[in-house]
């Protein structure tokens, strides 16, 4: 029951990709602190007009508590029928603030000023949309475990234009961000053997053979093994003899490579690092997680594919 | 755009604050001592300085040591923290020095706030017209700071003041009903500071050589009239105040003892009429010789003076009737026959004798009363308000020697020659005559009207007044002291205006004044039961009246959020003209299909148009981007495009 109304109150009806516009039932108010101090002055003064009968001071009163009323319309007005339009998250590390990008669109001809989105206080962020435009803002969150972080119900609110009242709507756009987990900086393993020729691994350089990969298209054709492409030609690139030590040492990170008394996430943490340091170095690396296994190559895209892959893992 | 929301207060903010603080403080420059205002105004310029600067706010210590300062002057010059002044001052204070803790936009808003409640403050001294429009300035401009201050950086001025603008405007609604309809109490919910309403003039309950002519250098209005029917001739607007039976030699004063009971008897029908008075702080409500009938809360005292239980300390308005011929008490109790024969015993020995010898002539009270009266008609006695200094026997300097005076000389010489020849007789101060203000009908009774006249008693006739300055002067009955006056007197500038347009023009405001007087400021709680039994709610209790002011007020909200809210879908100005082009097509026979693109359509139309498909090619151009294209709003050349068209 409850469940059911919270769905109707603050969840998207869409699949999460429509805009969506603030409606009347969504937008709550209540006074300001501040808004209770006007009205105690209010009282006050009213108390002061009558007991001095002062005809002016009983105006005066009665056009300040009238701003007040106008003041709340306006407030109301501040959020109502803005339109909100989720974005794409980008994924982050665990322990960084994730970033929930909204498009906010104002379709009405008077500017919509000093809105703020806010899951946790301490991340409050203000936007402000001109007349019959757009506007990106970001909701922010800390994101502090691995894996698929849903957008949480975010509070849109707004104090304009006399911060005597706040009006607020809960919005729960379907958003999630990837948090890949937190790296934790050690110093990579030794490259292992590849389990291509399983011989020990040596420092000897580009002398020692560890083994084949694939052709690189940036890989000189002095490094391929003619002998040992030529046995598979027809649904294989040409293989690279592969050395032990050298820059472009193949490295295999492995989840049994990693302290066994660490718990699942530090061990995942890393070989976060182990990832994010062998991309730097520019190697290729392979990961292999129980129960899954990432190919040894290198680059961008291959380092989004492991990070992804640590983020979702469950060993 | 969007950042992390902050706050503190932007750098933009401070200005708005120290201009509305500045608005807020500076009327009471007029009236507060020169060192408050001296004071609060450096408070304000260091807090602007700092500003300027970039400084740093002082300390908590340093704050602490200047409030403490400033209550200790307040302290010596008011010997109160809580009076009416003291406290204007202390909120002057704490508003200034609040400019320089303003940190957040927390301390933005209190400060907001105190100056809306200083605001109020002002009314304690002045109701008018023009204090009321700046008090209007003033409240818009600190409702711009209050929007400047929750919107942040991104409000710029023009906008923010008309956003004020707008926010005020539909304040203005409830005002008015709240104005009409909030049930009204009278008279003060407690006992008010002593100095509640400090600062008044008027008559007062003594009189002595000088004391009228100061006062009637004055032009302020001391009361207005309305006549219920045609106003009596100007010589019998006799406006009575106290009347003054001891005298010690030079001050005449009101007799102290318990009120006794009056018979009047009217010779003609009373007029009836209605007085404003302006606060003066005294009881006596200023009727018109003789008053009949009073309001409730009043009476008359033993010498026919219309006294109100409390002191006129506000404007108030009162109904009342007089007979213009009377007779009053013709069989006088002997204790107040004896008190006005009462003379302090050795002076003016001259004035004495001169008395003595009209007696002898005839002992009859009115030839003794004409023998006065020639007195003063003949004898080059003059009337100016700057008579020559007078010794210890005053009346027989000012009889035998200096002859010049004003009408509390005449008064008082008339009513001791009276007592000398053994009638009684006693000295009545109030007002006489007054201005008649073409435009609204209301007779305007200045402080430069006050007057001192004589009363004297016969059997038989009661007490009669007479006026010794009607024989010395009968210019001040007849027109007014203005004209009674010889040129060169020390009287106000504002009565003297002789040029028939400047006269106008004065009597055009003072009747906006009286109407503002009338209509705005004294709507009390009689006006507004009035009001209510003319909307059908007679007799409606406090309840009733919250019942309907709730409903009103709601209906307001309702209207204000509909009008707010309201959204009419604005169409697109690109499309607008696309359609104006496609009119121009269907003049040549070229329908556009629902289907069809823009693209589709230029196809077939330079198939069958070609003269037409250079002109309507542009269009379909700037069309395109005008709606889809990189740089949005380029309207101008799909205008010009569509108007080229053949």
């Amino acid at each position: 029951m409850l469940a059911r109304l919270k769905q109707h109150l603050f969840r998207w009806r869409s699949d999460g990709t429509a805009p969506f516009r603030l409606g009347q039932r969504r937008i709550f108010i209540l006074p300001t602190r501040a808004g209770v101090l006007f009205a105690l002055a209010l009282l006050v003064m009213l108390i002061g007009a009558i007991n001095y009968n002062l005809a002016l001071g009983h105006a005066l009163v009665f056009l300040l508590a009238g701003l007040g009323l106008a003041g709340m319309v306006h407030t109301f007005r501040n959020i109502y029928g803005l339109q909100i339009s989720p974005g794409r998250c980008e994924p982050v590390f665990a322990g960084e603030i994730a970033r929930f990008p909204l498009q906010l669109t104002n379709d009405r001809t008077t500017p919509r000023v000093a809105l703020t989105l806010a899951v946790e206080p301490a991340l409050t962020v203000t936007a402000a949309v001109n007349a019959e435009t757009s506007t990106k803002t970001a909701v922010l969150l800390t994101a502090n475990q691995r894996g698929w972080l849903p957008l949480p119900r975010v509070r849109l609110a707004t104090e304009f234009p006399l911060g005597l009242f706040n009006a607020w709507s809960y919005l729960q756009p379907e958003m999630r961000c990837l948090v890949y987990p937190k790296p934790a900086m050690t110093p990579l393993p030794l490259p292992v053997a590849t389990d291509l020729t399983g011989q020990q691994h040596g420092e000897g350089g580009q002398e020692d053979f560890a083994g084949f990969r694939d052709r690189q298209p940036a890989d000189s054709p002095r490094h391929v093994a003619w002998k040992a492409s030529a046995r598979n030609i027809a649904d294989r690139p040409l293989l690279i003899k592969q050395f032990a030590g050298g820059a472009s040492s193949e490295l295999r990170l492995h989840w049994q490579d990693t302290d066994a008394h660490l718990d699942t996430e530090q061990r995942l943490s890393l070989l976060t690092g182990w990832v994010m340091a062998a991309d730097a170095a520019g190697s290729a690396y392979g990961l292999s997680l129980p129960g899954l296994e990432v190919a040894v190559a290198s680059g961008p895209a291959h380092r989004l594919h492991c990070l992804e892959a640590l983020a979702l893992a469950t060993p | 755009m969007s950042t992390i929301a902050r706050l503190a207060l932007d750098r933009g903010a401070p200005p708005w604050l120290f201009g509305s603080a500045l608005l807020a403080t500076a009327p009471h420059a007029l009236h507060q001592p020169i060192w408050l205002s001296l004071f609060s105004g450096l408070l304000l310029a260091w807090a602007a300085w700092l500003w300027w600067r970039d400084g740093r706010l002082p300390g908590r210590w340093l704050l602490i040591a200047l409030v403490v300062l400033a209550c200790a002057g307040i302290l010596l010059e008011f010997r109160t923290l809580f009076g009416r002044d003291a406290g204007v001052g202390l909120l002057v204070i704490l508003a200034s020095m609040k400019l320089l803790e303003m940190k957040s936009r927390r301390d933005a808003m209190v400060i907001v706030i105190l100056d809306y409640f200083l605001l109020l403050t002002h009314y304690f001294f002045s109701q008018s017209i023009p204090t009321g429009l700046w008090l209007l300035l003033s409240i818009w401009l600190v409702t711009a700071a209050l929007i400047r201050v929750s919107g942040g950086a991104v409000c710029r001025p023009l906008p923010t003041l008309r956003h004020a603008g707008t926010l005020l405007a539909q304040a203005l609604p409830f005002m008015i009903v709240l104005y009409l309809l909030f049930p009204r109490i009278s008279g003060p919910l407690w006992g008010l500071p002593q100095d509640a309403h400090s600062g008044k003039t008027g008559l007062s309950d003594t009189m002595s050589p000088g004391s009228i002519s100061d006062l009637v250098q004055s032009g302020a209005i001391a009361f207005r009239v309305r006549f219920d029917g045609e106003p009596p001739p100007r010589q019998q607007l006799y406006w009575r105040g106290p009347v003054m039976e001891l005298f010690d030699g030079r001050i005449w004063r009101l007799h102290p003892g318990p009120t006794a009971a009056e018979r009047i008897e009217a010779l003609r029908p009373p007029v009836s009429y209605e007085t404003t008075l302006e606060a003066h702080s005294q009881r006596w409500l200023l009727a018109l010789d003789a008053p009949v009938t009073l309001p409730a809360d009043s009476a008359l005292n033993g010498t026919l003076t219309a006294l109100s239980r409390q002191s006129v300390d506000q404007r108030r308005r009162v109904a009342l009737s007089s007979a213009l011929s009377y007779r009053f008490n013709p069989d006088e109790r002997p204790p107040v026959i004896t008190r006005n024969l009462a003379l302090p015993a050795g002076i003016n020995p001259r004035s004495r004798a001169l008395a003595e010898s009209w007696r002898q002539r005839d002992a009859s009270p009115q030839a003794i009363v004409d023998q006065a009266l020639r007195l003063f008609a003949g004898n080059e006695f003059s009337y100016t308000l700057r008579p020559p200094l007078l010794g210890d026997n005053g009346l027989d300097q000012f009889l035998f020697e200096t002859r010049r005076g004003f009408c509390e000389h005449y008064a008082a010489a008339f009513v001791f020659l009276m007592r000398a020849a053994g009638v009684p007789a006693r000295v009545v101060g109030g007002y006489q005559g007054g201005e008649m203000n073409p435009l609204d009908g209301y007779l305007v009774v200045r402080q430069s009207d006050a007057h001192a006249w004589a009363e004297v008693w016969m059997a038989g006739r009661g007490w009669v007044r007479v006026d010794p300055t009607s024989v010395v002067a009968p210019a001040r009955l007849e027109a007014g002291i203005a004209d009674a006056l010889p040129q060169g007197e020390p009287l106000p500038a504002l009565i003297q205006i002789r040029a028939d347009w400047l006269r106008t023009l004065r009597h055009r405001w003072e009747a906006v004044n009286n109407a503002w007087n009338q209509h705005i400021l004294g709507y009390d709680p009689q006006r507004q039961r009035e009001l209510l039994s003319r909307l059908g709610l007679p007799d409606a209790d406090w309840r009733r009246l919250a019942f309907v002011l709730a409903t009103l007020c709601a209906l307001l909200l309702a209207v204000v959020t509909a009008w707010t809210l309201y959204h009419r879908p604005r169409r697109d100005p690109a499309s607008q003209l696309w359609q104006r082009a496609l009119r121009h097509l269907r003049r040549r026979q070229v329908d556009c299909a629902p289907w069809e693109t823009p693209h589709a359509l230029l196809t077939r139309v330079e198939s069958t148009q070609p003269l037409l498909a250079p002109a309507f090619r542009r269009v379909v151009e700037a069309y395109l981007g005008a709606r889809y294209g990189e740089q949005q709003h380029q309207l101008d050349a799909l205008r010009q495009a569509v108007k080229q068209l053949p």
